[in-house]
């Protein structure tokens, strides 16, 4: 695996192998000595032409665990001029050294062509392209829905998939590239997928996806103790959305999709296969009272804090997997 | 099992549980006694022989308690030579609660070769804690050291050259039957070492 | 547009031996000066003559297993001049014209200024003569500026020396339904046409590719084929309705093929054009995020390039636009989004077009001749272009090799534009030769030399 750039790219075996060496990254993260040498000498170039605190500093705190490098590079789009910046930009990373670039862009399919193209030798992991992928936010999902699956039954972690295990996405699954990485990966795993989501917020083309669609939330829930999810993730409506007529007002956005504090009650009495309570996802950040109230934000059920530790450990796994044999092609 | 002609048998299963044996007490007998020992055995072969011994040390003194003190030590992120075996996912590493501080470190491993892994194991034992000592117990010795190690306990020295490859054949690893559990030597190979062997 | 003037001596002859006109039965063909002169077994006699009585050098050219057509005439081409020269000029245009068979070309209007005054499109008409590779004929706009809001001069535009009688907003729809209605009427009076580029701007803000199935994966915001059935259905009413002439740029869709056909079978004066790339290429190329798949209208389905080709094939369609598009290196190279949209098309067009219609036996030679030449010259009402290869009419046309095959490389292109999405792909057909005004622009599959010493209009 020389890149990653899709979770659509990721077979069942190469899932499994970041997750599980995912598992041995987090234990390291809990030791003394909350380092390996894994990647000393090579250096990781976050390239970031979107703001994202978060998740640049999750990655660099992955690539410094490993010992590696890091070098930060701002280049948000307005000020750089469209076009030149990206194969110069790139280029002259590769003239100083840089042996991976993990780059998040506003452009859907950036990650893709960069990687396709002769201007660099590096590996390139995609933090987000435009509306097309975030396969590592899908991986520490993937992550944090499997810990929970795992734990319900008392069982190790190690070498599990998500087989039997029902998901529902919610929100605004046509922008997002966290609904597109989910989806993929998750179904990789062998888990059940619903989306949820007001029809202009569904691509055309959605009925031909492996998932089953709703357009009500309550449905969705199911109408027993345990016909509901193991798992909601909710996405993240944005402002911008609603000048584009998506649906009407945020109001009836959150009545009909938002993770009310009566809809966290209905899940709160479910009950899984193994008598365990649904886990509540969130990319976020959270727009409190928008898609998620703030009860649900708060609640046990809620996975968030163990998302953001997840990432850093999925993040190593990737950063390793993907440098430790990598040769630089001598020059 | 089907014996080519380039392959010989060096032990048999029961030449392996004797020698194994006989580890386990000179381990008791150079550390005077099972207080502070702690087995870590290096995944994945090395793992089971750990259990193995440590079984055998719970026999020769009851107050060693072989779930608590025994473990396992993946060395994958800490190899030198990652680049030529491909990235691993690595196996689980698993220490006693109590931790190894101030403990007897015995490592645990089937074949003693470059001594790259041994090395690597050390870098990780580092990262968990500060041993008293460290020692080494290996079934095998085939030589062709390209560090300064050397093993505390060995099973059989083999004289080897680099064109064989040397085998451990355990049935939780290699899925051969108990009785047929075999060391063997397979000659004719290139001098590169494979993944499995150090 | 009238040929060099016939001098009282001929100054050129040339008798293309054993041709196959329209890939049918060989014969000879002669050429003198601007016309031909002879077809058949009279064709090296009259050449024996002329070398004869009149003294006149006589060039044989062999064209055994080649086939002759008349030229092609292009309705749809950007050649970027003025205010664009750096992504290509009426010169290197003209020329990527000639290699690929086109004796006439229309250079739509959404240059920088606009072509959508007679000082604009005179002055393209002008450089087009100079440059003398192929007959060039300016666009005009319908809109000032392209904006949509109010009609351009079209009387002035047709007046002018480049006697325009083709107006389109090209590049942009003409969206506003009573300012069509108005250019339908207006057009009428200068015995003209609408090209309408139909796309509905709102349907389509911020498209980037086919709204689809490939689309709702790759995250890239769609362009549905309804924007475009929308406008045509619309606009083939609204010429019914005032009784004006329309054609259609670039037909996408499926859909669309079905509207046109409907609108043909009531009578509507309906023609309509269709890409090159459109006949062979799908949204399917667009999943590696490469911006030289990127163009307006987008890509489409298979469905749709199947439908297009039926189309061509019983007539529904009338011509071959290339949509000649070129654009420099940068606005190729940079994220999808950000890049241009359009392909180059003029250098390729005869073999895509053999290799999507002729070898898979949709259509025959003569067909290919009607939708590339006579066909687009009879809706421009061309006197000298699509003519038949008959004594007396213009020696407009051009010599094809159908045994060639050739792998397509933008970088020996003529064209300044590489963004060719055929890069690569070995394709059917060459053209060996073309002549303007019996003079040969291309000979042996390379450029000549161009036709010059012909009077400018003042």
């Amino acid at each position: 695996m020389r890149h990653l750039l899709s979770t659509a790219d990721l077979s069942h075996a190469q899932a499994l192998s970041i997750l599980d060496t995912a598992e041995e990254m987090a234990a390291v993260s809990t030791r003394e000595v909350k380092k390996l040498p894994t990647l000393r000498g090579r250096t990781v170039v976050n390239l970031f032409f979107e703001d994202s605190t978060r998740t640049r500093i999750s990655f660099e705190a992955a690539a410094k665990r490993l010992s590696a490098d890091v070098m930060n590079f701002s280049a948000k789009g307005s000020s750089v001029s469209k076009g030149e910046s990206l194969k110069d930009t790139v280029q002259t990373l590769e003239a100083i050294g840089a042996d991976a670039i993990v780059m998040r862009h506003w452009a859907s399919g950036a990650a893709a062509q960069l990687a396709a193209s002769n201007w660099t030798d590096c590996a390139v992991i995609n933090a987000g392209d435009g509306t097309h992928e975030h396969p590592t936010q899908a991986l520490l999902d993937a992550l944090t829905l499997r810990r929970g699956w795992a734990a319900a039954r008392s069982e190790d972690p190690r070498g599990m998939d998500l087989t039997g295990m029902r998901v529902l996405i919610v929100g605004d699954i046509l922008h997002s590239r966290v609904a597109r990485s989910n989806i993929w990966l998750l179904r990789t795993l062998g888990a059940d997928v619903g989306l949820v989501a007001p029809a202009t917020l569904l691509p055309v083309g959605v009925e031909k996806w492996p998932v089953s669609v709703y357009y009500s939330l309550d449905e969705a829930l199911g109408s027993g103790p345990d016909s509901g999810p193991d798992a909601i993730m909710m996405l993240r409506v944005q402002a911008e959305r609603m000048g584009g007529a998506y649906f009407p007002t945020a109001a009836e956005y959150t009545r009909r999709w938002g993770l009310t504090d009566e809809r966290l009650r209905r899940l709160e009495s479910h009950r899984g296969a193994a008598g365990q309570k649904p886990m509540i996802l969130h990319p976020g950040p959270m727009n409190r009272g928008v898609e998620i109230s703030a009860a649900a934000a708060d609640s046990p059920m809620n996975q968030v804090l163990d998302q953001v530790s997840h990432g850093v450990s999925v993040r190593m796994a990737v950063l390793h997997l993907l440098l430790s044999s990598s040769e630089r092609n001598p020059v | 099992m089907t014996r080519s002609p380039e392959t010989s048998h060096v032990m048999s299963a029961s030449d392996m549980d004797r020698a194994l044996t006989r580890i386990a007490h000179e381990i008791v007998e150079s550390h005077r006694g099972v207080e502070g020992l702690v087995l870590l055995g290096i995944p994945r072969r090395g793992t089971v022989l750990a259990r193995r011994l440590g079984e055998r040390l719970a026999r020769i003194d009851p107050s060693f308690d072989a779930e608590l003190s025994t473990g396992s030590l993946d060395i994958t992120l800490y190899r030198d030579d990652l680049r030529s075996h491909g990235a691993r996912t690595p196996e689980p590493t698993k220490i006693p609660a109590t931790g190894i501080d101030g403990a007897t470190v015995v490592l645990v491993d089937d074949v003693l070769y470059s001594g790259r892994t041994v090395r690597a194991a050390l870098d990780a034992l580092q990262a968990l804690g500060r041993p008293a000592v460290v020692r080494l117990a290996v079934l095998v010795d085939r030589g062709h050291r390209e560090l300064p190690i050397r093993s505390d306990h060995v099973g059989k020295n083999l004289p080897t050259s680099r064109e064989e490859r040397v085998s451990v054949q355990l049935q939780e690893v290699d899925g051969v039957a108990r009785d047929e559990e075999a060391v063997v030597i397979q000659r004719g190979l290139s001098s590169a070492s494979p993944a499995g062997e150090r | 547009m009238t040929a060099p003037p016939t001098s009282a001596t001929p100054t050129s002859s040339y008798l293309i031996q054993g041709a196959q006109p329209y890939g049918e039965e060989p014969q000879d063909l002669l050429i003198l000066d601007a016309r031909i002169a002879a077809v058949g077994d009279q064709a090296s006699a009259e050449a024996q003559r002329l070398a004869t009585e009149e003294g006149l050098e006589v060039t044989r050219i062999d064209a055994a297993g080649l086939i002759i057509l008349p030229g092609m005439v292009d309705l749809h081409t950007h050649l970027r001049e003025p205010g664009r020269e750096d992504a290509e000029t009426v010169e290197t245009g003209s020329r990527a014209a000639a290699k690929g068979g086109f004796t006439a070309v229309h250079a739509m209007a959404n240059s920088s200024p606009v072509a959508d005054t007679a000082g604009v499109v005179e002055q393209v008409h002008r450089l087009g003569r100079a440059s003398g590779w192929t007959e060039v004929y300016p666009v005009g706009a319908v809109t000032v500026g392209l904006a949509g809001e109010k009609l351009a001069e079209l009387g002035a535009m047709a007046e002018s020396s480049a006697k325009v009688r083709m107006f389109s907003d090209d590049g942009m729809c003409v969206h506003n339904p009573v300012l069509m209605r108005r250019a339908l009427e207006y057009v009428k009076t200068v015995d003209g046409f609408i090209a309408q580029h139909a796309q509905e701007p709102l349907l389509t803000e911020g498209a980037q590719m086919n709204e689809g199935d490939v689309s709702a994966v790759l995250g890239l915001s769609g362009w549905p084929a309804v924007a475009e059935e929308s406008i045509i259905a619309r606009d083939v009413l609204l010429a019914q309705h005032v009784g004006s002439r329309l054609h259609i740029c670039h037909v996408s869709t499926a859909g669309s093929v079905e509207i046109i056909r409907w609108a043909k079978q009531r009578g509507i004066d309906v023609t309509a054009e269709v890409t090159p790339h459109h006949l062979l290429l799908t949204d399917e190329l667009v999943r590696g995020y490469d911006p030289v798949y990127k163009v307006n209208p987008p890509l489409r389905t298979s469905a749709d390039v199947e439908a297009l080709r039926a189309g061509l094939a019983d007539g529904t369609i009338d011509v071959i636009g290339t949509d000649h598009a070129p654009h420099p290196t940068q606005a190729k190279e940079c994220e999808w989004s950000s890049a241009a949209m359009g392909m180059t098309g003029l250098e390729t067009a005869l073999s895509v077009v053999m290799e999507t219609m002729i070898s898979t036996g949709l259509m025959s030679w003569r067909r290919f001749a009607e939708v590339t030449s006579i066909t687009p010259a009879r809706i421009y009402r061309h006197a000298e272009q699509g003519r038949p290869l008959q004594p007396g009419e213009p020696a407009n046309l051009i010599l094809v090799d159908p045994r060639a095959t050739q792998t397509v490389d933008p970088q020996a292109h003529a064209s300044k534009g590489r963004n060719s999405p055929f890069s690569g792909m070995t394709l059917p057909g060459s053209v060996r030769a073309t002549f303007l005004h019996g003079h040969p622009v291309v000979l042996e599959g390379e450029l000549n030399t161009p036709l010059t010493d012909r009077q400018v209009p003042a």
